[in-house]
């Protein structure tokens, strides 16, 4: 993508007019999204609530551009996605964004390290590289010491800092995590939490989080609630939570 | 990606179920291995045939009576050769070594031993046409030749049955009903097209004549042109005196026969190069079926990393890097099986070359060819599942459990 770098100066990192997502068709038609519009700036912190089958996890898919809706615009950075075919999409998605899920994803039988590593494998970064910015990024989450450790060596909370050191290895502008606290306890969650928080204000990273607890989504700047496809309540935690 | 990471990824991930892969290239071991055995094996019959057949004499022409009737059908109607005959060919044909035979089974005696032989009579030229070396003793003189005199020169296989190995040299032993001479004895030759070559009685084709056969009839010529690729001129030049002796019109069929043993040695190779093409093919059907076996897991292999593939698309592998993948694991796998394959076959060749006593010959297309197949088949069979990989939609990979 040569245009790569260009796309960053804009600082409307997401903008979203009246899209929609739509399966099937005539009687069976589900509209997963019905009509949503939504401005994300960079350096924001943004919690995504709302019950199950609200749109919400459709709406991640879309911003994560792992998925294009059916109506609507979505620019990111300016950039029109709705039209990118499935490898131009994989490209934004190796550059700018970064995932972190609920249920940690990462490659079994597989170190740390090299999972970290990843990304930067098909980002196409030489090995010596590679090795040092995965070294990094784990530094980052507090776990260099476990660099040789695989998934099942793990504790859940140490898994999800690797899946967020692996999130964080490519330098992206955009972070998405899917209920990224879902599976930890109170204590870990938490601990998780102020590492999302950090990334967002020391690296300068836009947050997008799903969650359904209000204490985790207390840690963002901004929360967006959705119901039956479309925005419900956007504001700051005060506003919304309370 | 670059190919070496690439191929890295595929080492690990086929590392990672060690039992499963060496199972999944088994089939291509077994495959590989039975191709270049069966490959190596027929071609070292090839090569015995060949030997066999040059031990025989090389630039060898048989001549006998009758008329070719078909293929293997010889009528024996027509009257025989003489000693004149030969006399002429040896005097009208050049470039040639004619040595003419008589031939009969006979009993030998010696001791408590006997044994029913053919016996030859032959003249001095015989041990160059037919390639025979003398082990010990010396070959007729030219007064027992003219007078036919009880002499006689023994194969190994005789020394080994009648004299039950003891040196024969001297000694006198009993032909049909005449006591001969023990002279010499030959090299061993061992086994050619299907008779034992060491078991001849040699002896003056006067003696022969007269004493076992009762009759002054030659019944096979052998020729031997001295020039390498002068065989077919000999032929021909063979074939004009003999009709020009037996009087034989234009319109007249020969009734007798010349057979090039070089025309043999080729009909005889051109067969075992068909049987080893047989056996190198059946072979290969074991190798497809060993590609089916590599398709076949790495379909399971798909379904089973689906979240895996679903996690790569989603921090930005490209379906073709996905693709390529799944496609360098199965062709990795199958070129690991594939050089364990040529290591077996190799490892097999040598064992039935050395039961069979000849030298372990590899040849290196059939080990590259076989290996190279290998490797095709990998990128044949893995084909299928790397496209099913590679179109997965990451969401829905990633809530696949």
């Amino acid at each position: 993508m040569s245009t790569a770098h260009d796309l960053r100066i804009a600082d409307k990192i997401i903008d979203i007019s009246s899209i929609f997502k739509i399966y099937g068709s005539g009687e069976t038609e589900v509209r997963a999204l019905n009509g949503v519009d939504l401005t994300i700036r960079e350096g924001e912190f943004v919690a995504v609530m709302g019950p199950s089958g609200s749109g919400k996890s459709t709406a991640m898919n879309i911003l994560g551009c792992l998925d294009v809706p059916t109506r609507g615009s979505y620019r990111f950075y300016g950039m029109e996605v709705e039209n990118l075919n499935h490898d131009e999409l994989a490209r934004l998605r190796r550059h700018y964004i970064g995932f972190v899920f609920q249920s940690f994803n990462l490659l079994a039988r597989t170190s740390a390290l090299e999972n970290v590593e990843l990304p930067l494998i098909y980002k196409g970064v030489k090995r010596a590289e590679r090795r040092r910015l995965a070294l990094e990024a784990l530094e980052q989450v507090g776990l260099s010491a476990r660099a040789d450790h695989t998934p099942a060596q793990l504790s859940g909370g140490q898994q999800q800092r690797v899946a967020i050191a692996r999130a964080l290895v490519t330098r992206p502008a955009l972070l998405l995590a899917d209920e990224p606290t879902g599976n930890l306890d109170t204590a870990t969650s938490e601990e998780i939490m102020h590492l999302m928080q950090q990334l967002n204000t020391e690296l300068d990273i836009t947050v997008v989080m799903v969650t359904h607890e209000t204490e985790t989504a207390a840690f963002a700047k901004r929360v967006l609630v959705f119901r039956d496809g479309k925005l419900e309540r956007d504001g700051t935690p005060q506003e919304v939570l309370t | 990606m670059n190919g070496w990471d690439t191929i890295l990824m595929a080492l690990r991930a086929i590392s990672r179920n060690k039992v499963r892969s060496v199972l999944t290239a088994l089939g291509i071991v077994i495959g590989v291995a039975s191709v270049i055995a069966m490959v190596h094996l027929g071609q070292a019959a090839s090569r015995n045939v060949t030997a066999q057949i040059s031990s025989m004499g090389s630039n060898l022409l048989i001549v006998r009576v009758g008329r070719q009737r078909g293929p293997g059908g010889v009528s024996s109607s027509s009257s025989p050769f003489d000693t004149a005959d030969a006399e002429a060919l040896q005097r009208e044909v050049s470039g040639a070594r004619v040595a003419p035979t008589s031939g009969t089974r006979a009993t030998v005696v010696y001791g408590n031993a006997n044994l029913s032989t053919s016996v030859t009579g032959v003249d001095n030229y015989y041990f160059e046409v037919r390639n025979h070396a003398l082990a010990e003793g010396r070959q007729f003189e030219a007064t027992e030749l003219r007078s036919g005199a009880a002499v006689c020169i023994l194969g190994q296989s005789i020394i080994r049955d009648v004299y039950l190995g003891q040196n024969p040299l001297g000694t006198a032993l009993r032909v049909g009903s005449s006591a001969c001479t023990v002279i010499g004895t030959l090299e061993a030759k061992g086994e050619g097209m299907g008779s034992d070559q060491d078991e001849v009685v040699l002896m003056p084709i006067k003696a022969v004549q007269r004493h076992l056969l009762g009759r002054f009839d030659v019944d096979t010529i052998y020729i031997s042109a001295l020039e390498d690729g002068s065989t077919p001129r000999v032929q021909a030049d063979v074939e004009k005196v003999l009709r020009q002796r037996r009087r034989l019109r234009d319109d007249q069929d020969d009734d007798f026969q010349v057979r090039d043993m070089a025309e043999i040695a080729q009909t005889l190779e051109s067969t075992t190069a068909t049987l080893t093409w047989l056996l190198g093919a059946i072979a290969a059907v074991s190798l497809l079926v060993g590609g089916i076996g590599i398709m076949n897991i790495m379909l399971v292999s798909v379904t089973e990393r689906t979240r895996e593939i679903g996690i790569r698309l989603a921090i930005g592998a490209l379906a073709r890097d996905v693709m390529t993948q799944f496609l360098v694991e199965a062709i990795v796998l199958s070129c690991l099986g594939g050089a364990i394959g040529v290591a077996i076959g190799i490892t097999a060749t040598w064992l039935m070359t050395s039961q069979m006593g000849g030298p372990l010959v590899l040849s290196t297309p059939t080990l590259l060819v076989a290996f190279g197949f290998s490797a095709l088949i990998g990128i044949v069979f893995g084909y299928v599942p790397a496209r099913k990989a590679a179109h997965l939609n990451p969401i829905d990979s990633l809530r696949h459990e």
